[in-house]
């Protein structure tokens, strides 16, 4: 009899795939970037389960893509990322016939998008946003007075501003590229450039303000701008206000502001891809389809405050939101925003190269 | 039941292997499976170039159809020698390591040796509480050293509170706090190869050395010291080895200029995403460690002679 329900049991686990009734999708995403029904609504209107896992850099991502057979179907890489793992051959092109919700994008956004992946063949925008100023806006105002340049980079790199602003924290995100190519805005020069001599001015620059910045890290900052711990953060925008919301719900007093400055600020996409190994495409496409859905665009808009590029949701994001400059900058500050480049293997080894004589001083 | 045995001896003996090649075969393949093999894998990487593809670099051989080359690229291990970020890297990890080592002995000795003077049941009860923080995870108790270090956290609220400083000590993301995670970390790595070597350090020798007119503090330097010289050895070096190669600890606990070897190696994964020369960095690393640790074996064999 026992012998008999192993063998039952047996052959069922082997019959498993043959009969699956249930579909899943494996889905891989940033922390804090989901709202919190998401997930559940899918499961209830597709019938298909969602696994979900999440990451906290995009070189996370990137080295378990590289690596092959990540298992994963829908990932979220940002722009240049996306752009480089393209040409690595690392993601299948979408069928667009699968994705009828499509035509809810805003054409213009994603014809930005199409400059890290033509024709939007493999990719489509989830989220995006810019890389400005998260800052504590009574410590700030206590050090560098009423008429602090909240509004400019030179609150930060100007070493006169950091100096009086370093004892009550200063962070930068480890995030060569975007701090490196703001320091370039900030400079005059050519966001974009790749000469090493342009490069080197951006460093020469951080290195100046380095003594005042208390550490370089990509998310520490989040929790520590809520609790006071720091009070100036070069930030993602949707950190910043996930961190402005917390602190306003600790009721400690803290009051969170993020701003876009005025010298420009880089613009980057989270766009949503398939690997070319992945295990349920078919999935994926459902997924990437029900996340275009206007009403569930807006639920993640409105719980994580990053802006989407989803046009027909656009009435269905809470008022505050969407006339909020910091999450929907305004034309003539969209006019200043800068895309990321990808750089090969040389350029990103020199980028690299300077960023680590930033952080250590070698 | 022995007609069995015999049979499979016989089985064994004619295919070459004996019980005690089989037992010793165990550890070998694990070996091999795990660490030999591995390590030629990375050797291997570290020897190709880097490209944009899945995965990131070139094969070494390449085969077209009737020509086969092989590229070996020594190009990495040149780059990790001419930047002097590398051996920077390494040099800092190895003085981070050799001072929490000497600190996790200079608090672990005392613990260790009252441990092991202690009373049956006192000494069971002491051991378990060295060994119950390994319970909760490792990740965990680091993260709660953040709560204890930070600006508004545990100890500088309380000394604020007491009056005795006005302004926070800023000692999260510094060396200061690096070292307080490792050393905290692998402190019973120290205590428990002391112990086991100091609880079987027999009582007629300090006996026989006070009866001689040595007072205590000559008897602990002349007889204890010495005899647990093994014992020192082999935990200073299950806190060194590891420490060196440390990443999560510097990477919660440190500032960005606490640049440890792991870093190195994360940065060159991560963020440069060349393979090869993070294998490089892997092989050359392993490759000089072995100089530190080699010199401490020798030290251990000599100890171990003089007994």
């Amino acid at each position: 009899m026992k012998k008999l329900a192993i063998l039952s049991l047996s052959a069922s686990v082997l019959a498993l795939p043959a009969l699956a009734q249930q579909q899943v999708v494996n889905v891989y995403n940033w922390s804090d970037y989901i709202a919190e029904d998401t997930i559940a609504k899918f499961e209830a209107e597709t019938g298909i389960r969602v696994v979900y896992d999440v990451y906290d850099s995009n070189e996370v991502l990137e080295a378990r893509l590289l690596a092959g057979s990540s298992g994963y179907d829908v990932v979220v890489p940002t722009s240049q990322y996306l752009a480089r793992q393209i040409a690595a051959g690392v993601y299948q092109p979408l069928n667009k016939d699968l994705l009828p919700n499509l035509a809810n994008m805003d054409e213009e956004l994603m014809q930005a998008a199409a400059a890290y992946d033509p024709g939007n063949e493999h990719s489509v925008i989830y989220m995006w946003g810019t890389t400005g100023i998260g800052y504590n806006v009574d410590a700030v105002r206590e050090r560098l007075g009423e008429d602090a340049p909240t509004d400019s980079w030179s609150m930060i790199f100007d070493p006169a501003n950091a100096e009086k602003l370093a004892d009550c924290g200063i962070t930068m995100l480890d995030a060569p590229p975007d701090i490196m190519q703001t320091a370039m805005a900030y400079l005059g020069l050519d966001p974009l450039s790749q000469e090493e001599s342009d490069l080197e001015q951006a460093a020469a620059l951080l290195e100046q303000i380095r003594p005042y910045i208390r550490y370089i890290h990509s998310s520490q900052y989040i929790t520590d701008l809520a609790n006071g711990e720091v009070c100036v953060s070069i930030g993602y925008s949707g950190d910043v206000f996930i961190a402005a919301d917390r602190a306003e719900s600790a009721g400690t007093g803290v009051e969170i502001d993020y701003s876009v400055p005025v010298e420009g600020a880089m613009q980057w996409f989270d766009m949503m891809a398939i690997p070319a190994d992945a295990p349920n495409p078919e999935a994926a496409h459902a997924f990437i389809n029900f996340i275009m859905k206007p009403e569930i665009t807006a639920d993640i808009t409105n719980y994580v405050y990053y802006a989407n590029a989803n046009a027909a949701s656009m009435e269905l994001v809470e008022e505050e939101i969407r006339n909020d400059p910091a999450i929907f900058p305004t034309p003539e500050v969209q006019a200043k925003l800068f895309p990321t480049i990808t750089r090969d293997a040389r350029a990103e080894r020199t980028l690299t190269r300077l960023w680590t004589r930033v952080r250590t001083g070698q | 039941m022995t007609g069995a045995r015999r049979v499979t001896e016989s089985a064994l003996g004619r295919l070459g292997l004996s019980g005690r090649a089989l037992v010793v075969a165990v550890p070998l393949v694990w070996l091999l499976v795990f660490f030999l093999i591995p390590f030629l894998v990375v050797a291997k990487i570290s020897l190709s170039e880097v490209t944009i593809a899945r995965p990131p670099y070139l094969p070494l051989l390449e085969w077209d159809g009737l020509r086969a080359t092989l590229n070996l690229n020594f190009e990495n291990y040149a780059y990790l020698w001419n930047d002097p970020l590398y051996g920077n890297a390494y040099l800092f990890s190895v003085r981070v390591a050799f001072v929490s080592a000497t600190l996790a002995l200079l608090i672990g000795f005392p613990m260790a040796y009252y441990i092991a003077r202690s009373p049956e049941p006192r000494r069971t009860l002491l051991l378990t509480a060295v060994i119950l923080p390994f319970w909760t995870s490792f990740l965990l108790r680091v993260y709660a050293w953040q709560g204890f270090l930070r600006s508004n956290g545990v100890i500088n609220n309380t000394l604020i509170s007491l009056g005795i400083i006005d302004t926070p000590i800023v000692m999260l993301q510094t060396d200061f706090a690096v070292y307080i995670g490792i050393v905290y970390t692998y402190l019973p790595f120290m205590i428990l190869p002391l112990y086991a070597n100091l609880v079987k350090l027999d009582d007629s020798l300090l006996e026989a050395s006070a009866d001689l007119g040595g007072r205590p503090v000559a008897t602990f330097f002349y007889v204890t010291l010495p005899l647990s010289m093994p014992g020192i050895i082999a935990g200073f070096m299950l806190v060194f080895v590891p420490a060196i190669g440390e990443f999560v600890i510097p990477e919660l606990l440190g500032g960005p200029n606490t640049l440890m070897i792991g870093r190195v190696l994360w940065n060159e994964f991560f963020a440069n995403r060349d393979w090869p020369v993070a294998s490089a960095v892997a092989i050359a690393m392993l490759v000089v460690l072995v100089v530190p640790i080699m010199a401490l074996r020798s030290a251990q064999a000599r100890a171990e002679e003089k007994r």
